[in-house]
């Protein structure tokens, strides 16, 4: 039976708001946002054993004033960006844009004027807090290349200093692959010399090389799926295979926070494209059912099929998808699903196999499972794994193997040693602790951001750590003053995320150790407070203070 | 007077009917009502129904549900189609290629220049490879900027006498990211209809409106062009907000010739269009430098609005880039998905590029010399005919006739190929998904020549083609 409250399963309905109810829509008035954990726990008991441990996901709504302020902040940028803009105009104030060249000025602009509106009045006051240039391994410490503008960021100009040593918590190094010693560079600097950088041919043509079959194969294994197949870009493998597997007559079902990697597969398909609410099972099964139900728009033929794309952490979001109920849906609707495991391959799971491994699952469940080679891995690239079938049919139609350049040998040889050592085939386990250890940072550092009252998004299992700031003059203020005490963090704002909705994000990493969380989060404290960033509203729980050499995955797999 | 009189008599009808209608039976006045109630119904209601419009029940959905059976999520594929079974080389793709276990000499990969083996290349690649490890592990905007990125922007951009040029992961991506970040929905699109497959999924990814003339054929171009001037002399409000662009290729990938960028140029400032061109094949090949078409025809850099490249022929890396000005180039920093969305080129493939794009600058002329050495021993083979400039290092072999069908000539060409791998020449086929091209090319055999192939070699590859091509096809 489905829920009518939050669409999952349950045996019997219930009432409550267990933590997907917390995002039905974007506009969060109607949320519940309280008793999220003591309802979870009901949810458990109640949903028929599709979860065998906590899902515990909560997403905070946004405080009314907060809200308003940011908009008053968004205002106050905008006017003064048409004053400015003015100025401009009138010469006041010297125009640094790069402009069109004087033979070309009757041609039609290039640009719309809103888009350079945005860029040059709001991005460009806070630019500083992006594309920071880094010159060392990105792994849990980094080193970066001093940078001053003297004209309110139109332009950088390098001191030739470098800073080092600032804990990275940017960086989507989640297992700490990101290496410059060690088993990996090793292995690929071998290689390197063996085989050289580039490989000059396609797949299908003369670059299929020893060393793809070789890797094909072991990420196979290390999915638990017949057959996979790697590509030279994360990105391209979603972009370049969605439009091998479906096409006109089709149907897709999207996440509303789906990556633009998806969106642009999709796109390219030419299949009908329908969203569904962030997480939402109601709302998926509601699109199933009218979509089999009226069949396609107009001609009302049924459709060929239907195709659910889903990804296994929302990196903007923090949140992981409710795969044992998007594959009860699927069984239930005889539909297929495509899971990006971008950010949750290797960061997820107790041997670190990703969202299927994390919910215990069966992966010949997920009809196409895709991930990257970016994250975990240290290395470029991504790989589609399933059915014999499917990975023939892609070797034949896909796109990539036909046109675009095969994978570099030595980016290779880095994913297979590293795979190699998350499944322990190297002898030791290393890798196994490294996926325990990133478990272990995880709820730490959720737990402690939580206490000290800010507005954490997410799972709390997802590595990815989103928190609020809402208002645009805190995006830049937040960067630079963690970048002065030393740490490197990502801040997001619109178009990345909803115009209010303004994010500073924290990647885990199973390289950071306990001193580098204790040293980020004293300062993200001391920050917190400079910013007055503690917006959240709810009452903690007490915490039974378990000791962390525990590991996190025992103690629910009860 | 008339009117007057029609007004009484008139009035007087009234009269008369008031009156009986006082003095009607009840039963009469009775049925009339109903009489007149039953018009009303019949007027207001329907005759018959359109739709049957009753909502499904509960149970008819499930029915339905129950009895939906979706296709396959892919077709089953045969076993012997001809793109399924890769070859599989073993060992480095450089000029002698293990393929399938049997060494040949490589006419089939891109490496122009033979950059790929070449030592100081690779040096440089394990330097880097020793300071950065291998991944970036982030896009360019969150900590996956290096200085070896900025680096080769800047030496990119230097070499191609550009103001700016900016760097993808990957070369298909470049382009294909490039086009819709300045075209969008309701801009016109003016594009060779042999482009590439990059090129064609940028337009497609770009919703724009698209406009294919014939390959290399100006008055069709300028014929289209016209007609737009036409099209814009009638709603000049739109034709103000209309971008409009010319895609080219320097040199064509699916024909092996180069377009006769003059011409364009021409067009563009009578048109006022701006031109993109696509130089994956004719950077660091074309030009007494290398810097491609632009300098083949000694033509004004900055009169290219968008030039896109990859670095995976001629540089033997991996990755592309864009350079031109910086009013064009820099938005893509912002607004293209492959740049934006995707984690950034590995340094130690950057740092291959960059020392790569030094050999070139030292000493082009033995490089460039070299591989314009006349392609055309390959020519005069009965049965198979040369298609593509004599100066292009990218030749395709198409059957002189079809032999019925698509799929007979592919494996007609296949065996010729084949012929040839066995007596130690590796060739092979241009590979197409078929169902996807805009334009489908022929069946081809695809000849590259490199700086490595000695004389010799060629003459070898020459003679070989013969004897396959008589074995097979007489």
């Amino acid at each position: 039976i489905l829920c009518d409250e939050c669409g999952c399963f349950c045996i019997r309905r219930h009432t409550h708001g267990c933590g997907l109810s917390q995002r039905v829509s974007k506009d969060r008035s109607s949320k519940p946002v309280n008793k999220i954990s003591a309802a979870c726990i009901n949810h458990i008991v109640h949903n028929g054993g599709l979860y065998k441990r906590p899902f515990n996901e909560a997403f905070e709504e946004t405080p009314m004033l907060v809200a308003v302020l940011t908009y008053v902040g968004y205002g106050v940028l905008t006017l003064f960006g048409y004053l400015r803009d003015f100025m401009r105009q009138w010469k006041i104030e010297k125009c640094q844009n790069a402009t069109e060249r004087e033979e070309q000025k009757d041609f039609v602009p290039l640009y719309q004027d809103f888009e350079n509106f945005y860029n040059r009045n709001l991005y460009m006051r806070i630019r500083d807090s992006w594309n920071r240039p880094i010159c060392s391994v990105p792994g849990a410490k980094v080193d970066m290349m001093e940078r001053v503008s003297h004209d309110y960021n139109w332009t950088f100009t390098y001191t030739g200093r470098v800073i080092k040593d600032i804990i990275n918590m940017g960086s989507y190094n989640y297992l700490g692959f990101a290496q410059k010693t060690g088993a990996c560079q090793e292995a690929a600097a071998k290689v390197l010399s063996q085989y050289g950088a580039g490989v000059c041919s396609t797949r299908q043509e003369m670059g299929n090389l020893d060393k793809h079959e070789e890797l094909e194969k072991l990420v196979a294994r290390f999915l638990g799926v017949e057959s996979a197949m790697a590509y030279g870009m994360g990105f391209a493998t979603n972009s370049m295979n969605i439009p091998a597997l479906v096409g006109k007559g089709c149907l897709i079902l999207s996440d509303e926070l789906n990556h633009a990697s998806l969106v642009l597969g999709a796109r390219l398909s030419g299949a009908t494209i329908r969203i569904f609410k962030h997480n939402n099972m109601q709302s998926l099964e509601k699109l199933l059912k009218d979509a089999i139900v009226h069949g396609q728009p107009r001609t009302r033929r049924p459709w060929k099929k239907i195709l659910i794309l889903v990804e296994g952490i929302y990196s903007m979001e923090g949140s992981i998808v409710r795969l044992p109920e998007v594959i009860a849906l699927k069984k239930k609707y005889k539909s297929y699903l495509y899971l990006d495991e971008a950010h949750s391959i290797g960061a997820l799971g107790p041997s670190g196999r990703g969202v299927v491994d994390y919910f215990g699952l069966n992966p010949e469940d997920v009809d196409v499972m895709m991930g990257t080679f970016t994250k975990s891995f240290g290395a470029a690239g991504g790989y589609i794994g399933g059915k014999k079938e499917l990975i023939d049919y892609l070797r034949t139609y896909s796109h990539s193997a036909a046109y675009a350049t095969s994978m570099s040998p030595p980016v290779v040889e880095q994913i297979i040693t590293s795979v190699k050592c998350i499944m322990g085939e190297d002898g030791t386990t290393i890798g196994r602790a490294r996926v325990q250890q990133l478990a272990e940072n995880t709820r730490y550092f959720r737990r402690r951001l939580k206490e000290m009252g800010f507005i954490i998004y997410g799972n709390e299992d997802s590595p990815v750590v989103p928190l609020m700031l809402y208002m645009p003059a805190k995006i830049g203020a937040f960067g630079r003053e963690m970048l002065k005490r030393n740490i490197g963090v990502v801040v997001v704002g619109f178009p990345a995320t909803p115009i209010i909705e303004s994010r500073a994000r924290f990647c885990l990493s199973a390289a950071h150790t306990k001193e580098m969380l204790d040293t980020a989060l004293k300062e993200i404290n001391e920050v917190g407070d400079l910013l007055q960033l503690k917006y959240s509203r709810r009452r903690l729980v007490p915490l039974l203070d378990r000791p962390f050499d525990e590991t996190t995955y025992e103690e629910t797999e009860d | 007077m008339a009117a007057v009189a029609a007004g009484v008599g008139q009035q007087w009808v009234l009269v008369e009917m008031v009156q009986a209608f006082y003095e009607a039976p009840a039963y009469h006045l009775i049925l009339e009502g109903i009489l007149i109630l039953w018009i009303i119904r019949l007027l207001f209601s329907k005759t018959y129904k359109l739709q049957e419009r009753s909502d499904l029940t509960l149970k008819e959905k499930e029915e339905l549900i129950e009895e939906w059976q979706p296709e396959p999520l892919v077709p089953p594929v045969p076993k012997d189609h001809p793109a399924l079974n890769y070859n599989i080389v073993s060992g480095p793709p450089t000029h002698i290629i293990t393929v399938n276990g049997k060494e040949c000499i490589n006419f089939a990969s891109f490496n122009f220049l033979g950059l790929l083996n070449n030592e100081k290349v690779k040096s440089a690649a394990q330097a880097s490879l020793k300071k950065y490890g291998v991944g970036t592990c982030g896009p360019r905007g969150f900590y996956g900027t290096f200085d070896v990125h900025l680096e080769l922007e800047e030496r990119l951009a230097k070499f191609m006498r550009t103001e700016e040029a900016i760097i993808y992961s990957y070369g298909f991506a470049t382009i294909a990211s490039a086009i819709p970040a300045y075209s969008k929905r309701g801009d016109i699109v003016f594009v060779d209809e042999a482009a590439c497959f990059a090129i064609q999924k940028g337009l497609q990814a770009s919703r724009s409106n698209i406009k294919l003339f014939k390959h290399n054929d100006m008055a069709d171009l300028e014929r289209l062009l016209k007609e737009q001037e036409s099209e814009d002399q009638k709603n000049p409000r739109k034709a103000r907000v209309t971008r409009r662009f010319i895609v080219v290729e320097g040199l064509y990938m699916n024909t092996g010739d180069i377009c006769p960028l003059p011409e364009l140029i021409k067009l563009k400032y009578k048109y006022k269009v701006r031109i993109f061109l696509e130089e994956s094949l004719s950077f660091g090949v074309l030009g007494a430098h290398g810097r491609g078409i632009t300098e083949h025809f000694g033509i004004n850099i900055d009169d290219i609005d968008l030039i896109s490249a990859n670095m995976e022929n001629s540089l033997a890396s991996i990755g592309g880039f864009c350079c031109g000005r910086s009013f064009i180039i820099d938005h893509q920093r912002l607004s293209g998905q492959g740049y934006c969305f995707s984690a950034s080129l590995p340094p130690l493939l950057a740092a291959a590029a960059i020392e790569a794009l030094n050999i070139m600058e030292d000493n082009p002329e033995t490089f460039l010399l070299h591989l314009h050495k006349d392609s055309l021993r390959i020519s005069g083979i009965s049965g198979l005919k040369v298609v593509g400039e004599s100066f292009s290092p990218a030749l395709h072999l198409q059957l002189e006739e079809s032999w019925g069908s698509r799929e007979n000539d592919v494996k007609l060409l296949k065996r010729v190929v084949d012929y040839c791998m066995n007596s130690g020449i590796a060739l092979t086929q241009a590979r197409y998904l078929e169902k996807e091209e805009k334009c489908l090319p022929p069946p081809s055999i695809r000849v590259v020549i490199t700086v490595e192939q000695t004389e010799q070699e060629l003459d070898r590859a020459a003679s070989l083609l013969k004897e396959a091509a008589q074995s097979v096809l007489n």
